[in-house]
């Protein structure tokens, strides 16, 4: 990796009013990796991806991507908000939102042109919802709520990729499809951040892990952020969580 | 039968009525979808009741009352802005707060000027649509002319910052631009419709056709188009039941309107109370 795109957190703090929801928190991120964001409820994990962002005001120096703030490029960012932040009755259809991903790239009153179209469809097709490009959201399940913000995150061509907790209500079936496409953008050499809650079986499927609340607790290689005092200082108590060592659980 | 549809349009100020009245159903059915399915209709309401002290200020001033309302409907969404975001009151008690005051310091203001000058306050809270001019039809002419191009250029962005705010912002979408866009239509609509339906009123044709059309089709460009017929038959068919009853034409207008949601209500293929019959969620 030669370490001209990574992102570079450097003491980041974010304040609601009078709430410190992060404070001091520095790290890198690889691209080639797919990294998750854990904590308990409330650790500011939703906030940390806001932040970089720019969506919400931080302190501290800007998040760089490169060798620019990440801020001044958000064209190369695609980024999935909790499902739970939309209103799935707007009035839109699969196709709709998809294409909302090529909004930016098309620019101001032009139309969408062709290659969008296409990119579209192809994004669609990978996450195995192009028969349903013309189903009313809502009328579609959480899962496939899920996979079609995936694919307008696909159709926006981007090189980061952060998602705010794209497994909750999903079925195994669109699990699987997620993780494989994430596995696929990381291996492509992108930046990938997940935010996850679930410390079971399936946080075996990503590489690096940063564990919050409020302030950094640990960050690096899943094995060595996933340790019973890491846990402890992070979720103020034991928690379960998938052991590799031994398939033991805390209890 | 025609004949009869016709006597009515010898009259000039029943053409220049007709005429101000489909185009208020127009833009106000397209500007109403984006209330709507953003869920600020209460919005809608409080700024339409704010326009009035802008309306009496002008008018005491001599200047131009569309301006005169616009300004006030925008100060209007600021002081609810500040109020919102200052302080952990939420955004519809601060709406409250900031329409009804807005609405007694008009309705102060009309009643003091009122006495010297031949104007009625009735006609600004139920509109006076058989009084329009032709500078009015011009006047209304030009801001439908802005709303419908705004609109159709800004489309796919407003579109995805109204589905999705955060994610519009994340991409890097002019999101201050897009919402103050938001904000000029939902004011110059309000204003353009204060001659046809008044203040009170208004809020019936920003809301009632698009939700009619809500009712039946899934896409926000058809739920725009469907509306505009909606408003356009509620317009045309209010003004003749108010001709040839003689009755107030903005309440005709508003009851036709009601009506058509009635019957979408009660027969949409997917969602008609008497068509669907599994229960709703
Ligand atoms: N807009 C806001 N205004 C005020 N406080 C907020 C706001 N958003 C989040 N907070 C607070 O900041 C803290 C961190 O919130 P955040 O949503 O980032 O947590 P999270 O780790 O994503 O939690 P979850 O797992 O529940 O999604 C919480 O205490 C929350 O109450
Ligand atoms: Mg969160």
């Amino acid at each position: 990796m030669d370490g001209t795109n990574t992102i570079a957190i450097r003491d980041l703090g974010v304040k609601y009013r009078t709430l410190e929801a992060l404070q001091g928190i520095s790290l890198d991120l690889q691209p080639g990796r797919l990294t998750a964001a854990i904590g308990p409820n409330g650790a500011g994990k939703s906030t940390l991806l806001k932040a970089m962002l720019g969506l919400i005001p931080a302190i501290g120096k800007p998040v760089m991507y490169g060798d620019r703030a990440l801020q001044e490029q958000l064209d190369r960012v695609a980024y999935v908000p909790q499902r739970t932040q939309i209103d799935w009755s707007y009035p839109a259809t699969v196709w709709d939102v998809v294409m909302m991903g090529r909004v930016k790239k098309t620019g101001l009153f032009r139309r969408f042109s062709v290659v969008s179209h296409r990119l579209a469809k192809e994004a669609l097709a990978r996450v195995g919802m192009l028969e349903l490009k013309n189903r009313p959201i809502g009328q579609l399940s959480g899962g496939q709520q899920q996979r079609v913000f995936l694919a307008r995150s696909l159709a926006q061509e981007a090189e980061v990729f952060f998602f705010d907790e794209p497994f909750v209500g999903v079925d195994r079936k669109t699990e699987a499809i997620l993780f494989t496409i994430f596995r696929e953008l990381a291996d492509a050499g992108n930046i990938v951040l997940v935010v996850n809650h679930d410390l079971g079986e399936s946080i075996t499927n990503f590489d690096d892990l940063i564990l919050l609340n409020k302030e950094l607790i640990s960050v690096g290689q899943r094995q060595t952020v996933l340790q019973e005092e890491n846990l402890y200082r992070a979720y103020g108590g034991r928690v379960n969580f998938f052991s590799e060592e031994s398939v033991s659980f805390a209890a | 039968m025609l004949n009869a549809l016709i006597e009515p349009l010898q009259y000039g100020f029943m053409q220049r009525s007709l005429i101000v009245a489909v185009i208020v159903g127009i833009i106000c059915a397209v500007v109403g979808c984006y209330l709507m399915v953003q869920r600020l209709a209460l919005l809608g309401d409080a700024i339409s009741h704010s326009v009035l002290p802008g309306l009496a200020i002008a008018f005491i001033l001599g200047a131009n009352i569309f301006i005169g309302a616009f300004i006030a409907g925008i100060l209007s969404t600021v002081c609810i802005n500040i109020i919102r975001t200052r302080s952990q009151i939420k955004e519809d008690a601060a709406m409250g707060i900031v329409f009804s005051a807005f609405f007694a310091l008009g309705i102060t203001l009309i009643t003091i000027v009122q006495k010297d000058n031949k104007i009625d306050l009735n006609h600004f809270l139920f509109g006076n649509i058989l009084g329009v001019t032709l500078g009015d039809v011009r006047d209304t002419a030009i801001i439908a002319f802005l709303v419908l191009a705004i609109v159709i250029l800004l489309y796919k962005e407003l579109l995805f910052y109204t589905f999705d705010k955060l994610g519009a912002q994340a991409v890097g979408l002019p999101v201050n631009i897009l919402d103050f866009s938001l904000m000029i239509l939902i004011g110059m609509t309000i204003v353009a419709s204060l001659k046809a339906v008044g203040v009170i009123l208004v809020l019936s044709l920003l809301i009632t056709p698009a939700a009619t059309a809500y009712l039946l089709v899934t896409r926000l460009h058809q739920m725009m188009l469907l509306g505009v017929g909606f408003g356009i038959i509620s317009s045309i068919s209010g003004m003749y039941i108010s001709y040839f009853y003689n009755l107030p034409s903005g309440p005709a207008i508003v009851l036709v309107a009601t009506s058509l949601f009635i019957l979408a209500f009660l027969f949409s293929p997917t969602q008609g109370l008497l068509t669907v019959n599994n229960q709703q969620p």
